[in-house]
């Protein structure tokens, strides 16, 4: 039974966990891949730009004596989502727009979008320096335990993983509310599926663009804060934690928003069962069968340094083999 | 011929600043910056191929360089007699046996719809051949990777001359970019973008964790040059040495890449990456061509990060990051003007110097402001502030990538088309 | 005064010239057919009225206002709609949000058009809930037209309204237009077959090399041997 808890910790709930972030992460990205039409490489580094301002706003309101029922880094989470969403519409405005208007290819896009994130990778380090930070201050991490019968171990989750699932779920049906009943959502779809339809009909795709930047720019502050809180600031995530988004967006498919929270998933449950050690749940059985085969003490299928190799391959299995992605998304 | 009178004004420009590097920083150090600058430049043809030629969108040169350079130590460096006495050569022999083994099972899945087989079969079976295939090889590659460790240290190297390394630093680098190619080259550029993201960080992980073959962090080192070096000739005349045969070979490179630029491939090379309709509408071929400029262009990479790493004699996975490896090549190629090879060389020489230099200006600014900091306004600057002023590099870098595709998104020496075509 | 004057309209793509001094007057209530060999200028004619094009000389006049060189989202404010030649409908919305869209711009309370809408195609209404991509091309067309209709133009531009449907279908799209025209929508539209469409034309443009070539009512040009000889294969 103890081995069941340990698999339901480090397998079940660890690959929420990650796939939650993902997914977090991934929605922007296809939402801003269907609509601007180009791979956004700057959206890790806006993740921890969201999850820096948290930290520099609750190391403020801490400092100021400020307490409340929850931790302050995520009381103050939609100020940092609306600081978030702004800053990433000015540096569309500076620097994407420009290239836009003069009709450039999306390629050259993606090479400003590097820029962008070379830029706030610099800025970050500058201010916050190279060191990872706690985003938990006075409070403790309240941690919450489920006994499971006839295991002495217990499930077990944290304060800041229970409210990434909670944030997750209120994120993605708001999102699914707003896609499919409101106007400016409908229009967004409008654009991401016939840009020179949409054009035709009247929709601005200027306000189209804003409103991707502010769900893309706020949802990626809000993954950025909940993973901080969960592990802690790390100015470095950058590419290692981009390279899961976009095999999620293209797994779910490009601009399929539900596509990309599926793939999300998808992506963090691989990541995480190919470094489980699976002797754990190989131990129980091997006792069953009065030891008849050897288990060995780590079989993990992928070591833990590899980790990363997890989502690239799925990207290019998906590469070779569907290219639209699970959701039937488009090939760009 | 205008046109050429700029060019060489710009050069007689950087001339000029390498004559007062030479002057200010002492012979020796100005020899290092100057045959590193020519290493870059030898990278930077080849993004300038693959970008300026081709429109191909490689973020991973990190990777093919740090390729290169692993396939050079391996082929040059002094045979390890412990490894070759041990059981180890038979072990690792038995995994590449296994290894061509499932590859060779992969394919045979992957092409069993030739007898008939309905395609998502073929898919099923090829994924699971994959898997077992990986299952068995990482299974006899483990203990094999923590015997070699224990009792050799590492494989060591096959003791070959560097020329030998250098080519084999092409072939690695040139046949890992034949498979991404391969898999990304019929999609749109930015799937290549994110691909070759990918395959750089691994090609990193990888030779930073395996230990049994590169030391991994442990470093290997000293790395033999193919010219005398220090200890035979003194120091000023190994680097002009090793400077002159570096220069060699890129003015070689240049004169192949300028033949290929003006013969029928390159201007076809050009029509397509500059009208991508017509390119779609001759389909297979435009993938094929492209494959080839990606795989010629990873060679260059190849090479010259092996050429690189050779002159500094030290293989460390730690030392390949992707801003000194990749987007300071971007920003050599796109500030140079893409698509000429002269721009090139002279982006890669500017912005190498200027690189280098940054380092030491930076610390310095910065040490102004903390002082003035302190002085005027009582601010106790953070211990890391020196690392963190570095950081002000990498702002720098993405501001001028971001201003140069703005305000001149042809570069310094921007490409010429020749009108006779 | 005229609801739609073209004077003189010279437009193209980038640098490359395709209309070379186009003139077309279309009175309100009018169905305009435009005709003429391939690259004769026909549908960027189309797209020069809608914004699409670099207009490099002459004017467009619609209503009383110049909307040369407008840009296509603002000209639904004017009251015209587009149908575009392909990918006309948003494949990945159901047939009712298509007709949302296409009163995006409205901010007063339409359902009485979508009504209306649904009466002129009945098909569509079973289908309201059905992603438009998964109709058939007849269907799409009806989504596009009624898209088109959702902010009650004044003038609809129909680019090759027939291209690619079977003949069966094509006289029920004349029939279509004729019923639009009905509703006191004024028509411009592009036609490759040109016989059927200045039948029910008010009025014929024939362009060849991006000119006019002949303007004269649909009667009386179907009734001219020389257009009849040159232009609608004898």
């Amino acid at each position: 039974m103890n081995e069941l808890v340990f698999f339901i910790n480090k397998g079940i709930l660890a690959g929420a966990i990650i796939g939650s972030i993902y997914a977090l992460g991934a929605i922007g990205v296809t939402l801003i891949f269907g609509i601007l039409r180009f791979a956004h490489f700057a959206h890790g580094d806006m993740m921890t730009l969201g999850a820096f301002i948290a930290y520099v706003l609750a190391a403020a309101l801490a400092a100021a004596g400020f307490a409340g029922p929850l931790p302050i880094a995520m009381m103050v989470l939609p100020i940092v989502m609306i600081l978030t969403a702004g800053i990433s519409i000015g540096i569309d405005r500076t620097f994407y727009q420009p290239l836009r208007r003069s009709g450039a290819k999306g390629i050259v896009l993606v090479m400003a979008s590097i820029g962008v994130t070379l830029m706030l990778q610099g800025l970050i380090r500058l201010f916050a320096g190279p060191s990872s930070r706690e985003l938990y201050f006075n409070e403790p991490k309240d941690i919450f335990r489920i006994e499971v019968p006839g295991a002495n171990q217990m499930i077990t989750v944290t304060e800041p993983q229970l409210a990434l699932f909670i944030v997750t779920l209120i994120s993605v049906i708001a999102l699914h509310y707003f896609l499919s009943r409101s106007r400016l959502g409908k229009a967004m779809r409008a654009v991401s599926d016939n840009p020179s339809l949409a054009q035709v009909t009247g929709i601005s795709i200027e306000t189209v663009v804003r409103a991707t930047w502010i769900i893309g720019g706020g949802l990626a502050a809000l993954a950025g804060t909940m993973l901080a809180l969960d592990v802690s600031l790390k100015p470095d995530l950058s590419f290692n934690i981009l390279l899961p988004i976009f095999a999620a967006t293209i797994v779910g498919g490009i601009g399929q928003p539900y596509g990309a929270i599926a793939g999300g998933f998808v992506v963090g449950y691989a990541e995480t069962l190919a470094v489980f050690n699976w002797s754990v749940l190989l131990r129980p059985i091997a006792r069953w069968t009065d030891n008849a085969f050897e288990v060995p003490a780590s079989l993990a299928i992928v070591p833990t340094d590899y980790k990363l190799m997890v989502p690239f391959v799925l990207l290019i299995l998906i590469l070779i083999y569907r290219p639209t992605g699970i959701f039937k998304g488009r090939v760009l | 011929m205008t046109d050429n009178r700029r060019d060489l004004l710009l050069f007689a420009g950087l001339g000029v600043l390498f004559a007062i590097i030479f002057y200010t920083q002492g012979t020796a150090y100005s020899l290092r910056v100057t045959v590193e600058a020519l290493c870059y430049a030898m990278i930077a043809f080849g993004l300038s191929l693959q970008w300026g030629t081709a429109g191909l969108f490689n973020v991973g040169i990190m990777g093919f360089i740090a390729a290169g350079a692993f396939a050079s130590l391996f082929v040059t460096f002094p045979v390890n007699q412990a490894f070759w006495d041990s059981e180890g050569p038979a072990m690792l022999g038995d995994v590449l046996v296994k290894v061509a083994i499932g590859a060779a099972a992969v394919f045979a899945a992957s092409r069993s719809g030739k007898i008939g087989l309905p395609k998502p079969l073929v898919t099923f079976l090829t994924l699971v051949t994959l898997a077992v295939a990986y299952l068995v090889v990482s299974a006899s590659l483990d203990p094999t990777a923590r015997y070699i460790e224990r009792e050799a240290g590492f494989v060591g190297g096959l003791g070959l001359p560097v020329y030998f390394g250098w080519a084999a630093a092409g072939i690695v680098a040139g046949a890992i970019a034949w498979v991404v190619g391969k898999i990304c080259l019929g999609l749109r550029s930015d799937y290549l973008a994110i691909a070759t993201l990918g395959i750089a960080q691994i090609i990193k992980t990888f030779l930073k964790n395996a230990d049994w073959l590169t030391r991994g962090t442990q470093t290997v080192s000293p790395l033999p040059w193919p010219v005398p070096g220090a200890a035979e000739v003194g120091f000023t005349a190994a680097r002009a040495s090793y400077l002159v045969l570096t220069a060699v070979m890129l003015v070689i490179v240049y004169m192949l890449l300028q033949r290929v630029y003006h013969a029928p491939w390159g201007r076809m090379m050009r029509a397509i990456r500059d009208n991508e309709d017509a390119a779609s509408a001759m389909g297979k071929d435009v993938t094929k061509r492209r494959l080839e400029i990606f795989v010629f262009g990873c060679v260059l990479m190849g090479i010259g990060g092996a050429t690189l790493i050779h002159f500094n004699t030290i293989f460390d996975p730690n030392g390949f990051v992707d801003l000194n490896h990749t987007f300071l090549i971007w920003v050599m190629v796109i500030l140079g003007g893409p698509g000429n090879n002269r721009g090139a060389i002279f982006g890669a020489l500017l912005v190498y110097v200027i690189w280098t230099m940054s380092e030491p200006v930076t610390l310095v600014i910065f040490d102004y402001i903390r002082t003035i900091g302190r002085d005027m306004f009582g601010w106790q600057a953070p211990a890391d502030l020196n690392s963190r002023a570095l950081a002000m590099r990498v702002f720098v870098i993405g501001l001028t990538i971001t201003m140069v595709l703005r305000f001149a998104p042809k570069g310094v020496i921007p490409e010429r088309l020749s009108r006779k075509a | 005064m005229s609801l739609l004057e073209i004077r003189n309209l010279h437009a193209g793509y980038g640098q490359m010239t395709i209309l070379k001094g186009i003139d077309m007057t279309l009175e309100a209530g009018e169905i305009g057919v435009i005709v003429g060999p391939n690259g004769a200028g026909k549908s960027t004619t189309l797209k020069a009225i809608f914004g699409m094009l670099n207009i490099t000389e002459g004017s467009i006049h619609f209503d009383g206002h110049d909307i040369t060189g407008i840009s296509p989202e603002k000209l639904a404010a004017h009251k015209i709609a587009m149908v575009p030649q392909e990918h006309n409908v948003f494949a990945t919305l159901t047939v009712h949000e298509n007709l949302e869209m296409g009163a995006y711009t409205r901010r007063d309370d339409y359902s009485r058009v979508m009504d209306e809408v649904y009466e002129i195609f009945p098909p569509l209404k079973d289908k309201r809930r059905q992603a438009a991509g998964e109709l058939s091309g007849g269907q799409r067309q009806m989504v596009a037209f009624g898209r088109a209709l959702m902010i009650e133009p004044k003038l609809i531009l129909l680019d090759e309204p027939t291209a690619g449907l079977s003949p069966m279908y094509m006289s029920e799209i004349f029939d279509r237009v004729i019923a639009i025209n009905k509703l006191g929508v004024t028509v411009a539209m592009v036609e490759q077959n040109a016989k059927q469409a200045l039948a029910i034309a008010h009025k014929g443009f024939v362009l060849a090399n991006g000119q006019n070539s002949y303007t004269d009512t649909g009667r009386a040009l179907l009734d001219n041997p020389e257009v009849a000889k040159s232009f609608l294969g004898g």
